[in-house]
């Protein structure tokens, strides 16, 4: 399973309250939630990411709150991956149950905004293509990469017959 | 030998039907209760029905409490508060909490003896960390994984390792459990404890009644902890209204059980804490900020609107006033506080005082109503986040410090120190 984006980059420590502030707790509708991704630290993110971006960031992204919201926000504004150096575990679960892939290494310092990072997650690496760089990563085990693969944990039970 | 296990590797081990378990291990286990609230549980229903779930696992496991958008604050939120009332009808639940049946769901769970050592509890809010308080392995998640909890009674679990938090020492006058847990987030980080256990013990932990345990085992997930655990005893027992021998299933560490780090705090030379914008972890004596100016203080969420702590303000506010320029709002944790602060003359004193009290609710702490701020406003509050525009605008600051240091700063109209206001 692979990924690809431009990279956009955040520091340590960036919580679900400015990935989606709580007054949007409110709605369920992705497309609603994604408008205003990351609004508490970027209101413009939502505009940039819809061409598909990589969020590089430093260490435990999505602490705080354990609202799903974050991870739908951000997987329907276009990220298609979030390369940190830690995240925080509510958010590592969710973002896996809704399937928007995230993986752990710390690249921040030496990825520039827009670069081109690519993830595999199969094999385990992380690349900056416009630099040439790669890193491996600690492999998902894989029933979590099933679920990811399926695109998130509805899907994946749904394939399975689950409730049939 | 074998080295011993801790609490946490022993619930989980019990819960997943395992001689033992190790930390980093993945296990499927048996949950024994799940919580949902008004702003997560229409998520998770909506997903239940996506996987074509019908029936949940076990009606009398489930407990559903509105606390975050109540009363409904909107059109929206009542339509949402709908749709869960119909689904707690449809499916049977038995534990439901609606507006002025409960109150904050990390009081109602515990107060309401829902919550017993050794189960282990899943709610889709992450502090429900706070009920390890009562020596239970509990948790949050999100609503995609309290889906497949409502169906299948189960959920998947990376075994933490544990950090052991030993306070000793006497804690002196003006400093409270709150002040602890905010020396410990300043000694160890916001993500000191990642994935990790917590578990608190010491002469202090003991000393402590049940509620200041929740306060404690409450912020653990400000850590980045999966959970906060105090070894259950006959505190625990007493507040549960049970025998020590009959209230659960006591679970304790080893003596010789294995931490990933083991840490002393010496509680007797602690001043009052404040954590300053916008980090749990950015924490200093309440002395280096006093004389900040403050716009708005709060007190009350699940951190701090039980009972001790609406007695520690009132002990402030009586016969003072709240200060121009300060709005001051408290927060009952739940029904049951809010009747026992009426019985007491509480509600009284800080209603004599300026301040406006609420129905229990979890209101601003995060920035929902009753008390949002404006851009530029600064508030002192007893919850536990202080992120960017947690409390309402992103151009806003939140200081969070003991329900004495508000009830004190309000009286002040900037930062203060409580123990200038205590008496001795
Ligand atoms: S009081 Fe605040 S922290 Fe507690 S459950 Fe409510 S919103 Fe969350």
């Amino acid at each position: 399973m692979r990924v690809e984006g431009k990279a956009v980059k955040f520091g340590d420590n960036i919580d679900t309250d400015v990935i989606i502030p709580g007054k949007y707790l409110v709605y369920t509708e992705p497309e609603v939630l994604a408008q205003h991704a990351m609004e508490g630290v970027d209101p413009d993110f939502s505009k940039r990411a819809r061409e598909g971006v990589v969020i590089v960031a430093g260490k435990n992204f999505g602490c705080g709150s354990s609202r799903e919201q974050a991870p739908i926000a951000l997987k329907h504004a276009g990220v298609r991956c979030v390369v940190a150096k830690s995240f925080a575990r509510i958010f590592l679960r969710n973002a896996i149950n809704v399937g928007l892939p995230v993986v752990e290494a710390d690249i921040l310092n030496e990825v520039d905004e827009g670069d081109v990072i690519a993830v595999d997650l199969s094999s385990g690496a992380v690349a900056d293509l416009s630099k040439g760089f790669f890193k491996p990563i600690k492999p998902f085990p894989d029933f979590l990469l099933e679920i990811l693969r399926d695109g998130g944990l509805v899907e994946h039970l749904k394939k399975r017959g689950f409730g049939k | 030998m074998l080295p011993g296990f801790t609490m946490a590797e022993k619930i989980l081990a019990k819960k997943a039907g395992r001689e033992r378990v190790e930390p980093g291990e993945i296990v499927e286990a048996e949950v024994d209760l799940a919580m949902v609230h008004d702003l997560t549980g229409p998520l998770t229903v909506e997903v239940f029905e996506k996987i074509g779930a019908e029936r949940v696992w076990d009606p009398n496991k489930i407990v559903v409490v509105f606390d975050h958008q109540v009363p409904a604050d909107s059109t929206r939120s009542a339509e949402l508060q709908k749709k869960m009332r119909r689904f707690v009808a449809d499916q049977g639940i038995k534990h439901f909490f609606d507006v002025g049946r409960g109150g904050i769901c990390h009081q109602v769970l515990p107060e309401s003896g829902l919550v017993r050592p050794g189960m282990l509890v899943v709610g889709a809010d992450s502090h429900t960390c706070t009920y390890g308080a009562l020596g239970a392995f509990s948790t949050g998640i999100g609503a995609t994984d309290m889906a497949y909890v409502f169906a299948t009674g189960k959920l998947w679990f990376k075994v933490p390792p544990t950090t052991r938090v030993e306070v000793v020492g006497e804690l002196p006058r003006g400093v409270y459990a709150k002040d602890v847990i905010l020396a410990v987030a300043g000694e160890i980080g916001s993500d000191g404890a990642n994935y990790m256990a917590i578990e608190f013990c010491g002469e202090v932990v003991k000393r402590f009644s049940v509620d200041e345990r929740l306060t404690l085992c409450n912020m653990a997930v400000e850590l980045g902890a999966k959970t906060g655990l105090v070894e259950p005893d006959e505190k625990t027992a007493s507040y549960l209204g049970a025998n020590p021998s009959s209230m659960g299933e006591v679970v304790r560490s080893d003596e010789d059980a294995e931490y990933a780090d083991q840490r002393v705090l010496d509680a007797s030379g602690l001043e009052p804490m404040v954590a300053c914008p916008h980090s749990v972890d950015n924490v200093k004596p309440v002395s280096e900020v006093v004389g900040t100016s403050i716009d708005q203080a709060f007190i009350g969420s699940c951190t701090n609107g039980r009972i001790p702590d609406l007695r520690e303000a009132a002990r402030i506010l009586r016969e003072r006033t709240v200060s121009d320029g300060v709005r001051l709002v408290v927060i009952p944790a739940s029904q049951r506080v809010y009747e026992q602060a009426v019985r007491e003359g509480l509600v009284e004193v800080f209603v004599k005082a300026g301040a406006v009290v609420c129905p229990p609710t979890c209101g601003p702490c995060l920035g929902g109503h009753m008390g949002v701020l404006a851009s530029g406003e600064r508030c002192i509050s007893s919850s536990n986040r202080n992120f960017v525009g947690r409390m309402g605008s992103r151009e806003s600051e939140v200081f969070l410090a003991s329900p004495a240091t508000v009830a004190a700063s309000a009286v002040a109209g900037e930062i203060a120190d409580p123990r200038d206001f205590l008496g001795d």
